[in-house]
């Protein structure tokens, strides 16, 4: 008999159920792996930007207590370096990718120069110390603009002028040019995006263990994407079958798009734990090695010429990037300025001329690759200023030029004149008008014009951010063609044991997203099974179908559409079984409330637990079905999503000092249907604080010679609790029609819209001294020199 | 984060502290450790022996009698949840509960932050403007450092090395006496970029008859602001004074600057901060 229905739990702000686990400290991460016989890895790190390594001596190491060994980058030349995964058609691409260990030259502060294995992390750090490595120092570079010009320090033989690559998209420059020089208002203006370190809660490490009688290697690493790994490191690093080797991401503290990319340690530890018979080896980074050396992100420097109607229409855009990818190619480092970035930089408007330039740069700092947001934040960013630009520049109020401008409800889907994906739809105004309405705009307007008029030294900042962004990577046809080396579908296996409980399995891999509660949900609404019953595998290469990893906003979007299908065929292949033993035609079958019935009486019908149960034992199945209930579904997007939204912030900025206290921060955001509104929120409470972060405090500073000043995090800002605003969240729904659950994702939304929302806020609180623009981070000291400059 | 090997010791008296600090040169003394033991896990800080004072009799408690005395084994969060404290001098507890985060205020101490001498620490700079002194015992005895006298350059005070703080002594402050500090935090270290410590006291004649003001988180070591002491002396606490002071606030001073903050504008933030605490203190008068 079918019961009554249960409750629904897709839109329940639920708890997530990973956290009991997780904040009592029962998480298993990295550093909570024991192994028996567990030898560990140190590394030594160049101390130069830029250096040729003229000899190395281990002599005194090799001696040390507990050394296992030392190696170097000559000990193991005949490993491959790591893979670059971006090739785009017709693009020069001036691949320098990392050694495991660097040989002859080092191109970082951090560069990893030689390994020591020890019994205890103790030797392994006083054996460093008795390494003596010769350096002779060569000119370095930081600067992506500076590294482009004549006489600039080289980094890469085959990358002259340490140019990576030259893409672009959109009208051809000449035309878009022409339209500019015809525009009744003309901005020019350089726009930086400073370079950022993601700052996951858990830095990265990893363990290696061979097996020697199987041949088999397994790798445990904080990884967003295991499968991606196994195949990197298999076929692409050490040349060993793919078969052979097991990855585990354990417990992951965040990633924020860092934990994506192989790294070197992660072969290095299995084939260190090959020449030691077995023994397993891990490499545990800490948190200077972190900011030196795991990958960084943005690191933008572009011009940008607008054109404009002096009514506030933009009438003509071209941008030119300047875009640092650090010493070496990342995994996919190119594809973000690209895709990511250059493709988006329209934002939410209609601008009938448009070009965008992308120059990629080999400097002497850290990889830099996708960082929360990933070009979005950058593209933006970059729209967003230049609309208040515009507003500067006509007199027009900011939100009226985004009206102006913006994308209409009936022009979608849209083409926004750069070659990528269309927008799907949206109602960008609707969300402008609620935030407006939400902060107050006309009265903090007035507020504004008074404080002004007294002269007051608390001066008020009203900064809007209408964003757009594209997510759910991706359809695997035009990643392809965009040249990323892969496809972006995702794999779910949906399966009902015989007891009835299911065990859902997943490509995508949570590490803090709480995939665990919001896929729970959506399969015990689409099969009508208690939450308990379910449970969510993820993260082990082993008897799992590859999976693409989380990351993208993602995971929900494309990972939970897997799902979704997986399920809808188990219910399929249920109501087919539920048919023959009611001795009913299959189109009589009704499925809801966790059972199937024949339509009109549901008294008589067959629990999904009943059916489980029978479609395990297989005594009396339709003639051609195959036991057990379990499908697997590959599943490739037709497009990316588009969520969309407007954030406000209003700052106070001290007149005297500088400094900026954030007031009010207002978010009404479209992230299509919500499974868990709590899960939402939460990420955009904390996208939201990492975007501010890089408004006001975050950026990496290097010295002259390439050294990193911003090595820790006593110099190096996050924003912490306690410096966060309150946040004022809304949302408007519009479902997106590409995938069935109607979701857009939300893993990013926050850091894309508030960066700009802050920044524009500071710039207007003081843009009546005549100030249109001013470098991110905005400190304090940075914002007095700009009203120092113009009073 | 792996420190060197180190012997570790435990006294239970400040004699048997001393000995251990006299046998071993590179030894070094833990108070709360906030300092020191992230310094040897980067091996920035490599001591032979650490001599861990917690245990120690006699090193914790608030005294208030006229004078406050403070064992210098007292923590942070002591010192901001003393009422006795709340009652006599504020504004002790107050920069107490400034400094770092409840974790920092829960190890480090008073004595601790004196004797590391941190260039941006918080209550060298406060202690400074309070006229303070500190009890050290040594091989040598016992001896009263002022202040004035105990802090020399960076990092580096003039403690003997097996000398060990024992006590803080901050004075009973002349009536009508007005103080304040000022200070904003470094957003990723919290430490002070700028602070600023006042104490103004006003004469019968209504004419300000002592101050001291005192700066951290700029200078390499926490400095008296003798221009701007002068510029009130003899003068009435008004906004003429103030704005006086607060002006010739950085003259003398030996202003750096890093990538965050330049020695020009951290110069700018000493006249600022000054007229801000020498207001407060005004008010507070």
């Amino acid at each position: 008999m079918v019961a009554s229905a249960p409750e629904k739990l897709v839109g329940k702000p639920i708890k997530r159920r990973e956290d009991p686990r997780l904040i009592t400290g029962a998480g298993v991460f990295i550093d909570d792996v024991r192994l028996p016989g567990l030898a560990h890895m140190a590394v030594l790190r160049s101390p130069y930007a830029h250096a040729r390594i003229v000899s190395i001596n281990a002599d005194a190491a090799r001696a040390m207590p507990g050394v296992l060994g030392v190696f170097t980058g000559e000990d193991i030349k005949h490993i491959n370096p790591l893979p670059c995964a971006w090739q785009a058609p017709g693009v020069e691409n001036k691949v320098n990718t990392p050694r495991l260990l660097a040989l002859d030259e080092v191109h970082q502060v951090g560069d990893p120069v030689a390994v020591v294995v020890t019994e205890s992390p103790y030797q392994a750090k006083d054996a460093l110390a008795a390494i003596e490595v010769d350096y002779e120092e060569l000119p370095a570079v930081v600067g992506a603009r500076k590294a482009t010009t004549p006489g600039a320090p080289q980094l890469h033989e085959n990358a002259p002028s340490n140019i990576v690559f030259r893409w672009s998209c959109g009208q051809d420059a000449d035309q878009v040019d022409a339209a500019l020089a015809a525009s009744e208002v003309q901005v020019r203006e350089r726009i930086g995006n400073q370079q950022l370190i993601p700052t996951a809660i858990e830095p990265r490490g990893s363990i290696g263990r061979y097996d020697p009688g199987t041949g088999e290697y397994t790798l445990w690493a904080t990884s967003q994407a295991p499968h991606v790994h196994r195949l990197l490191t298999a076929a692409f690093v050490l040349g060993v079958p793919e078969q052979k080797i097991r990855v585990i991401a354990p417990d992951v503290g965040g990633g924020f798009g860092s934990k994506i990319y192989l790294y070197f340690d992660m072969p290095l530890v299995l084939w260190l734990s090959e020449q030691l018979g077995g023994r397993p080896v891990k490499f545990f980074e800490d948190r200077s090695e972190n900011f030196l050396h795991t990958s960084h992100g943005r690191g933008h420097d572009s011009d940008v010429a607008i054109g404009a109607t002096k009514d506030g229409k933009i009438t003509a855009l071209r941008v030119d990037t300047f875009a640092n990818l650090g010493g070496y190619l990342s995994t996919i480092a190119p594809g973000t300025p690209s895709t990511l970035y250059g493709r988006m930089v329209a934002g939410c408007y209609k601008i009938p001329n448009i070009h965008v330039g992308i120059t990629g740069v080999y400097t002497n700092t850290a990889m830099v690759d996708a960082y929360r947001g990933a070009g979005r934040t950058e593209a933006s960013y970059m729209i967003e200023r230049v609309v208040d630009l515009v507003a500067n520049a006509t007199g027009v109020d900011p939100a009226e030029v985004r009206r102006l401008n913006f994308v209409q409800p009936e022009d979608f889907p849209f083409d926004n004149g750069l070659g990528g994906l269309p927008y799907d739809s949206g109602d960008y105004e609707k969300a402008l008008n609620r935030a407006l309405e939400m902060v107050g705009y006309e009265d903090l307007r007035r507020e504004q014009a008074e404080r002004r008029e007294n002269g007051d030294r608390k001066m008020l900042g009203i900064g809007l951010s209408s964003f757009v962004e594209a997510c759910g990577l991706g359809p695997s046809q035009y990643m392809g063609r965009e040249g990323w080396a892969a496809g972006l579908w995702e794999s779910a296996n949906v399966r009902i044991h015989l007891t009835g409980k299911v065990v859902v399995t997943t490509g995508s891999l949570p590490h803090g997203q709480g995939h665990e509660t919001t896929f729970s949900q959506l399969v015990a609404d689409e099969l009508g099974v208690p939450f308990e019953d379910i449970q969510v595998k993820h993260s082990d290469t082993q008897g799992t179908p590859f999976g693409y990893g989380s990351y993208g906003s993602r995971s929900l979007a494309v990972g939970g559409t897997a799902i979704y299908k997986s399920v809808a065929k188990v219910r399929e292949k249920a109501m087919q079984l539920a048919a023959h033993l009611l001795e009913a035609a299959p189109e009589d079958i009704v499925y809801e409330n966790g059972g199937a019935y024949v339509k009109g009486s549901p008294e008589s019908g067959k629990t999904i637990q009943e059916l489980a149960g029978a479609a395990h034992v297989g005594y009396d199945l339709p003639a051609g079905m195959e036991p057990t209930l379990e499908a697997t579904t590959f599943y490739d997007p037709p497009s990316f999503t588009f969520p969309f939204g407007t954030h406000i912030c209003v700052v106070e900025v001290d007149r005297d000092t500088g400094d900026t206290e954030v007031k009010r921060y207002v978010a009404v955001d479209d992230v299509g249907n919500v499974v868990n509104p709590l899960i939402v929120d939460g990420q955009l409470h904390g996208g939201i604080t990492q975007g501010l972060g890089q408004a006001l405090y975050e950026g990496v500073v290097y010295a002259e010679k390439g050294e990193m000043l911003t090595g820790s995090l006593n110099d190096y800002a996050i924003v912490r609790a306690s410096m966060a605003p309150m946040f004022e969240l809304e949302n408007t729904v519009t479902p997106t029609s590409v995938n069935p659950l109607g979701a857009r994702g939300v893993g990013e939304a926050g850091a894309i819209a508030s960066t700009p929302a802050v920044a524009n806020a500071v710039i207007d609180a003081v843009s009546h001294l005549g100030i249109r623009n001013m470098d991110m981070p905005l400190t304090p000291e940075r914002v007095w020199r700009s009203m120092a400059a113009n009073t | 984060m792996f420190p060197s090997q180190f012997d570790y010791h435990r006294p239970s008296s400040v004699a048997e502290a001393i000995q251990f600090l006299q046998n071993d040169p590179d030894a070094k003394i833990l108070a709360g450790g906030h300092s020191l033991i992230p310094a040897m896990k980067l091996r920035l800080a490599v001591p032979s022996a650490l001599v861990d004072l917690s245990q120690v009799d006699g090193l914790r408690g608030i005294a208030v009698n006229g004078d406050i005395r403070i064992g210098a084994m007292t923590t942070y969060a002591q010192l901001r949840d003393s009422d006795a404290l709340k009652a006599a001098m504020p504004l002790l507890s107050e920069v107490a509960n400034n400094v770092g985060d409840p974790q920092v205020q829960s190890r480090g101490t008073l004595g601790g932050s004196l004797a590391h001498a941190d260039p941006a620490a918080d209550f060298t700079a406060v202690v400074l403007a309070l006229g303070g002194s500190v009890k050290a015992v040594g091989t040598g005895g016992e001896r009263e450092i002022s202040a004035d006298d105990l802090f020399v350059d960076l990092f580096t005070t003039s403690l003997n090395p097996d000398e060990v703080i024992t006590e803080v002594t901050i004075p009973n402050p002349a009536a009508r006496t007005g103080m304040a500090y000022q200070k904003r935090g470094h957003p990723a270290s919290g430490y002070a970029v700028v602070g600023v410590a006042v104490s103004v006291t006003v004469g019968d004649d209504g004419n300000v008859s002592d101050a001291r003001i005192a700066v951290t988180g700029c200078t390499p070591k926490a400095t008296r602001a003798t221009a701007a002491e002068q510029a009130l002396v003899g003068k009435p606490l008004n906004e003429a004074s103030i704005d006086a002071a607060a002006k010739a606030a950085p003259e003398g001073l030996d202003i750096n600057g890093d990538h965050y903050a330049s020695a020009e504008y951290r110069a700018h933030l000493v006249e600022v901060d000054t007229r801000r605490a020498l207001e407060a203190a005004a008010k507070a008068l």
